[in-house]
This record gives structure tokens, C-alpha cells and sequence, in this order.
């Protein structure tokens, strides 16, 4: 498996005009985006802005309806299903739930792509899922079942077993929803630390700007469908569009209304039942 | 004109869910030949899908027998014929009632857990994180399962057989006085290897490629919420018992109809 590394100039994923509808609605109307190799690179914006969708765009789980992506250069929706499936063995994904399978340990679950991909001996893929488990704090919970685990003690695995075939690239979807301060400290510490240890690409999917911001080089902020805003965190903070402000500062109204498109309250209580 | 909307949109709608259906069992078909360099997958499937449906196709197919001798016998009887009530018993079983009766049995004690479990593993996005790793869920999860659904049922269906034979010789032989001499000599002259119990085994494949195969697309193409999967599960036990009892209707007509 030959691996150039993307260069300086020519960002690792790139994303060109990307258009994606869920039935009629757009989830995306026309979106550039390019995320350079070796950062940590947030993608912000309210609930529902289709994030995830974005994420799984990137990963080729879905096709969009117009628009390329090009991840280390190739185009994910153009190449053949068996090159599709190289090209994902070099991305990792941390979902939100964390996806283990439930019916293994957490050891046999960061294996898991180990013993799919590799003929690695049993003592090999041990020390690697040992080093992979040490590195998210995990190691002394190797035994356990998953539904033995916290929420984010359940995302340390994912990462884990995401980094496993130690990837170019991981995605975070929504590292730190429904997190305690605690470990929501350790996920924020182990993106930055696992970027740089590893020499990873980070894109982390988040609404969680504070502890976004605190890692990411370089931030977009997208919302109905489009990129409303991208830059550095500290450019970001600067920014004076009410959209940006309202999303950075969590104010309840302003350009995205607190009430959802409705008739008139007056119209909807007099009208017929 | 709602109500031609109605119409056409559900018209759409089932022959859009038929294609994906179709798409499902060819890109699982692709997948099975590889299943054979893990054959650990396998007897897994095999086990869980198989031998844990022991139970209840040996108890079932147990009373089965044990009623149809009781039946059998009082008709027989009248015609003084009670002696081939070994025969009558063993060709209702062997022809009709071990594949079919083993395979509602089956629909909703293994195919309904299927259903449950990929829908399930469907809606914690397990099936998206393997896609993720670069695994495909059909040739890790699904072809397995098919596996085990296809190489259960036709021996669920033997076992449902013999133990209904063995039920019907309790109730004939034991308890109603059938000489057993008659019972058995009657039921080997009569019965045909060929033409009834290799017929038996061809409904029980079909039944068991039919059964794998609702039960693993239901789960499959469940709608990935609590509501979506006991859909789902209920889907698959009608849907396989429909077409079980349909196909059973076509297969006798053309194995058996002149």
C-alpha cells in the first residue's frame, strides 16, 4: 500500500460544492470545506445542521447529490468499491455512541480491525490493542463488555479501536455530548494528544464550542446547509457576524429564531382543532 | 386523489422495498463463498441459529407425531387398515408437515431473534462503524448468519421428522396396540427415498434460503428506532410464514401434481 502524505499545499480532504438532500430539504447546499493534514480541524453549528451527515459524506456512507470530496486525493464517491474500502482503512471514525460491537470485549473490539485486516500472531495484535488501550487510559478495562462501560469510557474504546490500524485520519462525531466535566477534560486532552502523537489529521464534529475551540487549529462554523463562517479559533472569537456570535456566545435568540417556523401563535390557538 | 396518492406512493414504495430485497440477497449471495476461510464464523451462526432450536422442533415435532398417530388411528380403524397407520404418519411428516411445520418454528424462534439482533445492531450503528473499519457488515454479518439459517433448516426439518416418527410409534404401537411389525415393515415398503423424502429435504433448503433471508433483510432494512425493530421482528415472522406456507403449495404441486 503505497502512502504519499498530502502535502503543505494540497489540503488532505477536500470538499468542493457539496450538495445533499434528505428528501427535498438540503442538508448542504453547496459547501467548500478543506481540512489540512496534520491539524485538528472542529466542524460547528447547531443540532440538526447535519454534521454527522457530513462525516459519513466523508467516509463514502452516503453519496451526495452534487459536489466531490477528495480524501488523500481520490474522489471517495468515484473510486471503486475495493479501492472505497483501502481508503477507510486509513480513516478512522469515533461515533457518537461509540459503536462497539456489543457482543465482544473491549479488547476483542479494538482487535477487531486487527484481526480483519491483518494476519498479525496472537502475541502481536495483544501488544498493539495493550499499547492502543494504554494510550486512552484503558488498558485495565481490556475484560470488560461494553455494556459495562460509561459513555466515555465507551468513546475512549471507540478511539482506541479507531486508531488501531493506526489511520491517516479520525473523525470525531460529537466527542463530548452528555459528558461530566471529567471526562469530558479527558476526551478534549486525548484528541490534541493523539493528533500530535500520532501525526494524525483531526476532524471533530461538535456544538460544544468552548471545548472545541480550545483544540482546533482552524474551525467552521456551518448552518443551513452552508458554511457561514470559517477561521482560526481566535479569528472566530473576533468575528462580529450576529450568526457567528450568537452560536460562539449560546445566546437563545437572534438570526437563528428560538421558535421553530410556525403560523402565528394567534392563528394556531383560534384555528380549527 | 389522496387517495390514488396513497396508492401510488404505497405501490412505490413496496416495489423499492422488493428491489433493495433483491440487491440484499445477490450482495449476500457475492459474500458467501469467503465465509468458508473463517469457518469459525460459521459454526458459530450454525450453533446459535441451529442447535439452540433443538428444543422446540424436538418437542414439537414429538406431539406432532404423537397426534397424528391418534388421528390416523381412529380413521384408519374404521377401515380396518390400522396397520398402515406407520405409513400414514411418516409420509405426512416426511412430505408436508417436518419442512413446513419446522419452518414456522423456526420463523419465530430463530428468524425473529435475527431480525432483532441486526436491527438492533443497525440502530447502535454498529453496522456503520464496521463499514467505517473498511468491513463489510454483509460478508462479516450477514453471510455468516445465512450460512447458519441455510445448513439449520433442512436438518431442524430431519430431526422434526424422526422424533415425529418416533412420536407417532409411542401412540401407535405403545398405546393403541398397532402391531409393530406392521408399523415399521409398512412404513419402509411405502415410503419412497426419492420421491418423498428427497423432496422433503428440497422444500426444507428452499424454506430455510427463504427464511435466512426475510429474517436477515428485515433486520437489515429496519427502520433504526425501538418502534423499527419490533416492526421488523413481527414482519418477519408473517412474512415467513406466508411464504413458507406458499412455496410449500407450489413446491407439492410440482413435485407431486401429475
Amino acid at each position: 500500500m503505497s502512502f504519499e502524505p498530502a502535502t503543505a499545499d494540497t489540503p488532505l480532504v477536500e470538499i468542493r460544492g457539496l450538495r445533499f438532500l434528505r428528501g427535498s430539504r438540503p442538508i448542504f447546499d453547496g459547501i467548500d470545506m478543506d481540512i489540512e493534514a496534520g491539524k485538528v480541524t472542529a466542524i460547528m453549528g447547531p443540532s440538526g445542521t447535519g454534521k454527522t451527515t457530513l462525516l459519513k459524506l466523508i467516509g463514502g456512507q452516503l453519496r451526495p447529490d452534487a459536489g466531490t470530496i477528495r480524501v488523500d486525493g481520490q474522489d471517495v464517491h468515484r473510486i471503486s468499491r475495493k479501492a472505497l474500502y483501502e481508503l477507510r482503512r486509513r480513516m478512522g471514525m469515533m461515533f457518537q455512541s461509540g459503536a462497539l460491537l456489543t457482543d465482544l470485549t473491549v479488547f476483542e473490539n479494538v482487535a477487531f480491525p486487527l484481526r480483519e485486516h491483518t494476519d498479525l500472531p496472537e502475541s502481536m495484535i495483544r501488544a498493539l490493542v495493550l499499547m492502543k488501550l494504554q494510550a486512552v487510559g484503558l488498558r485495565g478495562a481490556n475484560g470488560l463488555m461494553p455494556s459495562e462501560l460509561s459513555g466515555g469510557m465507551a468513546r475512549r474504546v471507540a478511539m482506541a479501536r479507531a486508531i488501531a490500524l493506526d489511520p491517516m485520519m479520525i473523525m470525531y462525531d460529537e466527542p463530548f455530548t452528555g459528558q461530566d466535566p471529567i471526562s469530558m477534560g479527558v476526551l478534549v486532552q486525548l484528541i490534541r494528544k493523539l493528533n500530535k502523537a500520532m501525526g494524525l489529521t483531526s476532524i471533530v464534529v461538535s456544538h460544544d464550542v468552548a471545548e472545541t475551540a480550545s483544540i482546533s487549529d482552524y474551525i467552521y462554523v456551518i448552518s443551513q446547509g452552508k458554511v457561514v463562517e470559517h477561521g482560526s479559533p481566535q479569528n472566530l472569537g473576533r468575528s462580529d457576524s450576529p450568526w457567528v456570535r450568537q452560536f460562539m456566545d449560546g445566546l437563545a435568540d437572534g438570526p437563528v429564531p428560538f421558535h421553530f417556523p410556525a403560523p402565528t401563535l394567534a392563528e394556531d390557538l383560534l384555528g380549527p382543532a | 386523489m389522496n387517495g390514488l396518492q396513497w396508492l401510488g406512493a404505497s405501490a412505490l414504495g413496496f416495489f423499492r422495498r422488493l428491489g433493495r430485497g433483491h440487491l440484499f440477497f445477490l450482495d449476500t449471495l457475492v459474500a458467501l463463498p469467503a465465509n468458508w476461510l473463517r469457518p469459525r464464523l460459521i459454526v458459530q451462526q450454525t450453533y446459535a441459529i441451529g442447535v439452540l432450536s433443538m428444543i422446540i422442533i424436538v418437542v414439537s415435532g414429538l406431539f406432532v407425531g404423537m397426534v397424528l398417530a391418534l388421528q390416523g388411528y381412529n380413521t384408519l380403524v374404521d377401515f380396518g387398515a390400522e396397520e398402515s397407520l406407520g405409513v400414514v404418519v411418516a409420509l405426512s411428516l416426511v412430505r408436508e408437515l417436518g419442512p413446513v411445520v419446522a419452518a414456522l418454528l423456526f420463523a419465530g424462534r430463530a428468524g425473529s431473534a435475527l431480525t432483532a439482533e441486526i436491527g438492533l445492531m443497525k440502530a447502535t450503528e454498529q453496522l456503520s462503524g464496521m463499514e467505517m473499519m473498511a468491513v463489510n457488515p454483509i460478508s462479516r454479518v450477514i453471510a455468516p448468519r445465512f450460512w447458519g439459517s441455510f445448513l439449520s433448516m433442512p436438518l431442524l426439518a430431519a430431526v422434526f421428522s424422526a422424533v415425529g416418527v418416533l412420536g407417532g410409534y409411542f401412540v401407535g404401537v405403545g398405546l393403541l396396540g398397532v402391531d409393530e411389525g406392521a408399523f415399521w415393515s409398512q412404513m419402509r415398503d411405502k415410503v419412497d427415498f426419492h420421491d418423498d423424502v428427497m423432496n422433503g429435504v428440497i422444500k426444507s433448503i428452499v424454506f430455510g434460503v427463504v427464511a435466512g433471508w426475510i429474517a436477515l433483510f428485515e433486520g437489515y432494512d429496519a427502520v433504526p428506532t425501538s418502534e423499527g425493530v419490533s416492526r421488523a421482528t413481527t414482519r418477519t415472522v408473517v412474512h415467513t410464514s406466508l411464504a413458507v406456507l406458499g412455496l410449500d403449495f407450489i413446491l407439492t404441486a410440482l413435485m407431486f401434481g401429475e
